[in-house]
C-alpha cells in the first residue's frame, strides 16, 4: 500500500529510476506475492516447498553461493534435515596434519555447494551456456520476481521465421528469445511432501518465493521493524508540530 | 560577542577556558533568523542531517567491508545477510544518498527563487557549490564500491571522460585508475576518497555555516533583516521547526529504507562486475542523469565534458548573471514564470538522461541542454533589465503583516 503512495510521489519529484528494459519483448506477468505491501510476509510453507524445486530441479546447474545451509532452518527445515541436505555435495577442504587437501561432505556452515567446480566446468555441461548463480536472481533482473516466474513459464514453440540456434530454447521473456536452459518446470515434476498439487504453475511461484527469500532473507525482519518505526515517527512528528504550533504561538 | 552570564559554576568554570557555551548561544538562542522563513528554509538543516546519517552509516559499513575486487560484493552481501542490522546500515546508507541528493537539489532551486545568492551572500552560494561538487565525486565514488555490473561500468565511462582532455587525456586516466583498466587500485584508491571526500564536505559545512551566520539567513521577501523587529531566535523557534522537518523527513526516508529499498537502485548492480560483459545500457544514479543527458547532447566528446563541468561552473557566476536588483521571486512577474520553466528543464534533461541516446531522445536533450545554458547566461541577465518588479514591502515585519491581512 506504502509502495503505491511512494512511488507516485517519486515519480513526481522526477525521481523515477530508469528500466532498462528486458529485452525479450513480451509484458511480464504480475503475480500476487505473499510478501507484497506493507503487512506481507512470506509464507514459510511455500518457501519450505520452492526450496525442494530447488533441490531437486534447478541446483543440478544453479549455484546459490551467499546462502549458508544453515540459513535453511529459517524456512523450516529441523536441524537434521539441513545438515542432510548439506551432507549430499562434498567440498575441498584441508590441508590435514599429513599436509593434503582432502573432499569432506558439506556442514551447516558452508554455503551452498555450487553444482561446477568453476565456470568453464558449467559451460562445458551446459552446451557453452553459463546457468548464473540464483542468490540474487529476484534483485539483479528489472521486473524482480515477476520476472523470474515469467521466464520461468515463458517458454512457447519458436514462430514461424525465427532461426533458433543449436541447443537453444524459443523465450518470450529473455532477452533475444533464445535461452539456453531447456524448460525446467512440468505438471509433478516434484512431488511435494505437504501434499500441495504440484502443477507447472504451483512449481514456479513456489520457487521464486524461494528464490527471493534467497535474495531479501531480511525482508521479514525488515518490514515488521519498519512498521514499528513508522507508527512511532509519526507519533513523534505530531509532538514535534504540536510543539511547533506551541512554542510559535506568540510569533503569529 | 559579549559573554552571556552562566549561573551553573561548572559551565562558567569550562566557558572561561574555552568559550564552548558562549559560542552556542550565540549561534542559537541569541542568533537572530528572519521571522518568515517557510519550510522550504528546512532543506539546509535537513541536508546536513543526511549527511549525519551518511557518515555514521558509512562508519559501520567501512567496518565490514572489503575494498578487494574479489571479495568486495561478496562482502557486501555479507554485510545484507550475517552482520546484525547490516541490512539496515546499508539500506541507510544507499537510500540516504538519494535523500541527501532530493534535500540539497531543493535547497539550491529555493535559492535559486528566492535570490538567496546574490550580495552579501555570494560566497554563501559558492560555498554550497563546492559541496554540491565534493557530494558528486562522493556519491560517484561510493557507488563503484558494491563492485556490481554498474559500479564497474559507470566507472568505465566516468573515467574514460578524462581522456577527452587534449594530450595528457589518457595519462590522466591511467592515473586514474592505478593501471590500465579500472581494477583493484582503483577500488582501493575509491575506497579511501570515498572515506575521506565527507569530512571534506563536513569541513565546507562547517564554513557555509561561518558564511550563513555572517551574512543571515536570506528569507522569502528578499529583504534584509533591518531590526529586531523583523526576527526571532534561531533556538527554540526554528529548533523545532527543523526537528519538525526531520521528523517528516525520516517518514519519508525510512519509508524507502523499510519498503522499498532498492527503488532508486539499478537492478545490474546486483550482478558481480565482469569486465567482460557490458550492460546493454549503462545509466548513472538518478541524481547525475541531468548532468549526463547534457554531457550526451554535445555530439564532442571534448565539448560534451566541458558542458557537463560547465553547467555547474556557470551557477559560480549566478550571482552575476541574475542582474535584477530585486532579490525574491515574490516580487519578479517574469521571472517566476523561467524559474519554474528552468525547473521543468532540470527535470526533463533527467529524464533525457536516463533514457538511451536515440531517437528523439537526442533533439530533446540538446534542446534542453541549450536552455539550462540559454536561461542562465542569456535570459537572467537580460530579465534583470528589462522586467518591473511589483512594490516591495518596506521590511520583513511589514511583509508577515501584510500575508496575514
Amino acid at each position: 500500500m506504502l509502495r503505491t503512495i511512494l512511488i507516485p510521489a517519486a515519480l513526481a519529484f522526477g525521481l523515477a529510476a530508469t528500466p532498462a528494459l528486458a529485452s525479450g519483448g513480451a509484458p511480464l506477468t504480475k503475480q500476487s506475492w505473499s510478501w507484497d505491501g506493507v503487512f506481507g510476509a512470506y509464507d514459510q510453507a511455500q518457501l519450505k516447498r520452492g526450496f525442494q524445486v530447488f533441490h531437486e530441479v534447478c541446483s543440478n546447474c544453479h549455484g546459490l553461493k551467499l546462502v549458508a545451509y544453515r540459513n535453511l532452518k529459517v524456512i523450516g527445515l529441523s536441524e537434521e534435515e539441513a545438515k542432510a541436505v548439506a551432507g549430499e555435495r562434498e567440498v575441498k577442504d584441508g590441508p590435514n596434519d599429513e599436509g593434503e587437501m582432502f573432499n569432506r561432505p558439506g556442514k551447516l556452515s558452508d554455503h551452498y555447494i555450487p553444482p561446477f567446480a568453476n565456470d568453464q566446468a558449467a559451460r562445458v555441461s551446459n552446451n557453452g551456456a553459463l546457468p548464473p548463480d540464483l542468490s540474487l536472481i529476484t534483485k539483479a533482473r528489472v521486473g524482480g520476481p515477476d520476472y523470474v516466474y515469467s521466464l520461468l513459464m515463458g517458454y512457447a514453440d519458436t514462430p514461424e521465421g525465427f532461426t533458433l540456434n543449436d541447443g537453444m530454447n524459443y523465450n518470450k521473456i529473455f532477452a533475444g528469445n533464445q535461452i539456453g536452459m531447456a524448460p525446467p518446470i512440468a505438471d509433478d515434476l516434484v512431488t511435494y511432501a505437504d501434499g500441495t498439487k504440484a502443477s507447472a504453475d504451483q512449481i514456479a511461484k513456489d520457487v521464486v518465493s524461494f528464490l527471493n527469500w534467497a535474495a531479501e532473507p531480511e525482508m521479514d525482519a525488515r518490514k515488521s521493524m519498519g512498521l514499528k518505526v513508522m507508527l512511532f515517527l509519526l507519533l513523534l512528528t505530531g509532538l514535534f508540530y504540536a510543539l511547533k504550533r506551541k512554542i510559535w504561538a506568540d510569533v503569529h | 560577542m559579549s559573554a552571556p552570564a552562566f549561573d551553573n559554576k561548572i559551565i562558567k568554570w569550562i566557558d572561561e577556558r574555552l568559550p564552548l557555551f558562549t559560542m552556542l548561544e550565540h549561534s542559537t538562542t541569541s542568533y537572530p533568523t528572519p521571522k518568515n522563513l517557510n519550510y522550504w528554509w528546512n532543506f539546509g538543516s535537513l541536508a546536513l542531517f543526511a549527511l549525519v546519517i551518511m557518515i555514521l552509516t558509512g562508519i559501520f559499513l567501512a567496518m565490514s567491508y572489503t575494498p578487494h575486487v574479489s571479495m568486495a560484493f561478496d562482502s557486501v552481501e555479507r554485510i545484507m545477510r550475517d552482520v546484525n542490522y547490516g541490512w539496515l546500515l546499508r539500506y541507510l546508507h544507499m537510500n540516504g544518498a538519494s535523500f541527501f541528493f532530493i534535500c540539497v537539489y531543493i535547497h539550491i532551486f529555493r535559492g535559486m527563487y528566492y535570490g538567496s545568492y546574490k550580495a552579501p551572500r555570494e560566497i554563501l552560494w559558492w560555498l554550497g557549490l563546492l559541496i554540491l561538487l565534493a557530494m558528486m565525486a562522493t556519491a560517484f565514488l561510493g557507488y563503484v564500491l558494491p563492485w556490481g555490473q554498474m559500479s564497474f561500468w559507470g566507472a568505465t565511462v566516468i573515467t574514460n571522460l578524462f581522456s577527452a582532455v587534449p594530450v595528457v587525456g589518457d595519462f590522466i586516466v591511467t592515473w586514474l585508475w592505478g593501471g590500465f583498466a579500472v581494477d583493484n587500485p582503483t577500488l582501493n584508491r575509491f575506497f579511501s576518497l570515498h572515506y575521506l571526500l565527507p569530512f571534506v564536505i563536513f569541513a565546507l559545512v562547517a564554513l557555509h555555516l561561518i558564511a550563513l551566520h555572517t551574512s543571515k539567513s536570506s528569507n522569502p521577501s528578499g529583504i534584509e533583516i533591518k531590526g529586531p523587529q523583523d526576527t526571532i531566535a534561531f533556538h527554540p523557534y526554528y529548533t523545532i521547526k527543523d526537528l519538525y522537518g526531520v521528523g517528516v523527513f525520516l517518514l519519508v526516508f525510512l519509508g524507502f529504507v523499510f519498503y522499498a529499498p532498492n527503488f532508486f537502485g539499478e537492478p545490474d548492480n546486483y550482478i558481480p562486475a565482469n569486465p567482460m560483459v557490458t550492460p546493454t545500457h549503462i545509466v548513472p544514479e538518478w541524481y547525475f542523469l541531468p548532468f549526463y543527458a547534457i554531457l550526451r547532447a554535445i555530439p564532442d566528446k571534448l565539448g560534451g565534458v566541458i558542458a557537463m563541468f560547465g553547467a555547474i561552473i556557470v551557477l559560480f557566476a549566478l550571482p552575476w548573471l541574475d542582474s535584477s536588483k530585486v532579490k525574491s521571486g515574490r516580487f519578479r512577474p517574469v521571472f517566476k514564470w523561467f524559474f519554474w520553466l528552468f525547473l521543468v528543464d532540470c527535470v526533463v534533461l533527467g529524464w533525457v538522461g536516463g533514457k538511451p541516446a536515440e531517437g528523439h531522445y537526442i533533439p530533446i536533450g540538446q534542446a534542453a541542454t541549450a536552455w539550462y545554458f540559454l536561461h542562465l547566461v542569456v535570459v537572467l541577465p537580460l530579465l534583470g533589465r528589462l522586467e518591473k518588479p511589483l512594490a516591495l514591502p518596506a521590511s520583513i515585519s511589514a511583509s508577515v503583516l501584510k500575508e496575514k491581512a
